[in-house]
């Protein structure tokens, strides 16, 4: 699975050839370094360890400075490995893996909410009515089962909890442009995280 | 930042648009597509605001049309208005003269700025 690390930079919308005004996200994406070739022989495995984002020299580890260095590259901050890729270690991978009009594939990390409710986390009704006898009822779940059969509630039951702060994937984002000399890329459409925040785009 | 800015300068075509703001009365001409053919629409009435900056700007127009409110909403940098003519200056103290949906009749009425020309030296 061929892709790039990236940020995501933010959103703004631009008008189609047919007028219409289509959101869209601005992405840099890459460029990414191999930092290491992983095969059969030596892992057990194949795949390709590529690396993005500037990192302090004094702030990286002797261990992983010794590990960029075996790449010949500077120290970087994200690291991520790819199966079914083929590339030399060193070797830059650039946002021309892409290309116009196509489809890819955005994954990042969700804007956390912190604990909510149930209404926001799983978009829930809430009790309908304010009045007629309800009181501190508005948002809550209702019935979470049956009573003494089964005597339990049953797993998975969608409740109250950590909403946000988890690896989401949009599929399918349509690529309007592509801009190989600043290493940008605008999709079509929203794309999980906050801006700034480091996403994975594959295709 | 900039690369957002960046993008939008490249993507967007920015209209070249005359001056106007709320209480004027201006004329949209507004391309419409049925199928293939392309007509242009005219759509006049008074503009009650401005809202949005750089390329996401709009502006609302509302005429009264058979008696009934009729308002829209134009993106300033929409490539289907073709030219924006400003029929009247009106002279109003709000930037967004919403005040103007309740009132009907003559009491809709927005003054209009009169500018005189002088011969200054």
């Amino acid at each position: 699975m061929p892709g790039l690390l990236g940020k995501k930079i933010g959103m703004t919308s631009v008008f189609s050839a047919e007028g219409k005004n289509v959101p869209c996200t601005v992405l840099e994406a890459g460029p990414c370094v191999v930092t290491q070739v992983k095969t059969v022989e030596t892992d057990g495995y194949n795949a390709v360890q590529i690396a993005f984002g500037e990192r302090k020299e004094k702030r990286t580890s002797s261990a992983m400075q010794g590990h960029f260095k075996k790449a010949k590259t500077t120290p970087k901050r994200h690291l991520i490995e790819l199966k079914d890729v083929e590339a030399k270690l060193g070797e830059e991978l650039k946002v021309d893996l892409f290309e116009e009009g196509t489809w890819v594939d955005v994954t990042g990390k969700t804007k956390g909410k912190g604990f909510q409710g149930v209404v926001k986390r799983h978009g829930f009704a809430g009790v309908g009515d304010a009045t007629h006898g309800q009181h501190n009822r508005l948002r809550a779940p209702g019935s979470i089962g049956a009573g003494s059969d089964p005597s339990r509630v049953f797993k998975g039951m969608r409740m109250a909890g950590q909403t946000g702060n988890v690896t989401a994937t949009i599929q399918n984002l349509k690529i309007v442009k592509i801009y190989p000399e600043k290493n940008l890329i605008v999709v079509k459409g929203s794309v999980p995280g906050a801006k700034g925040s480091t996403v994975f785009i594959s295709n | 930042m900039d690369a957002l800015k960046f993008v939008e300068q490249d993507l967007v075509e920015i209209n070249e648009l005359p001056k106007f703001k709320a209480g004027d009365t201006v004329s949209v001409s507004y391309k419409i597509r049925e199928g293939n053919k392309e007509r242009i629409q005219v759509f006049q009435g008074t503009v009650i605001q401005r809202r949005g900056t750089g390329i996401h700007e709009t502006f609302t127009v509302r005429k009264v049309s058979g008696g009934m409110g009729v308002e829209r909403v134009f993106p300033m940098n929409s490539p289907f208005i073709e030219s924006i003519k400003v029929n009247k200056t009106g002279s109003v103290r709000r930037a967004r003269i919403f005040y103007l949906r309740k009132r009907t009749g003559k009491a809709a009425r927005i003054k209009e700025k009169i500018f005189v020309k002088t011969d200054k030296k």
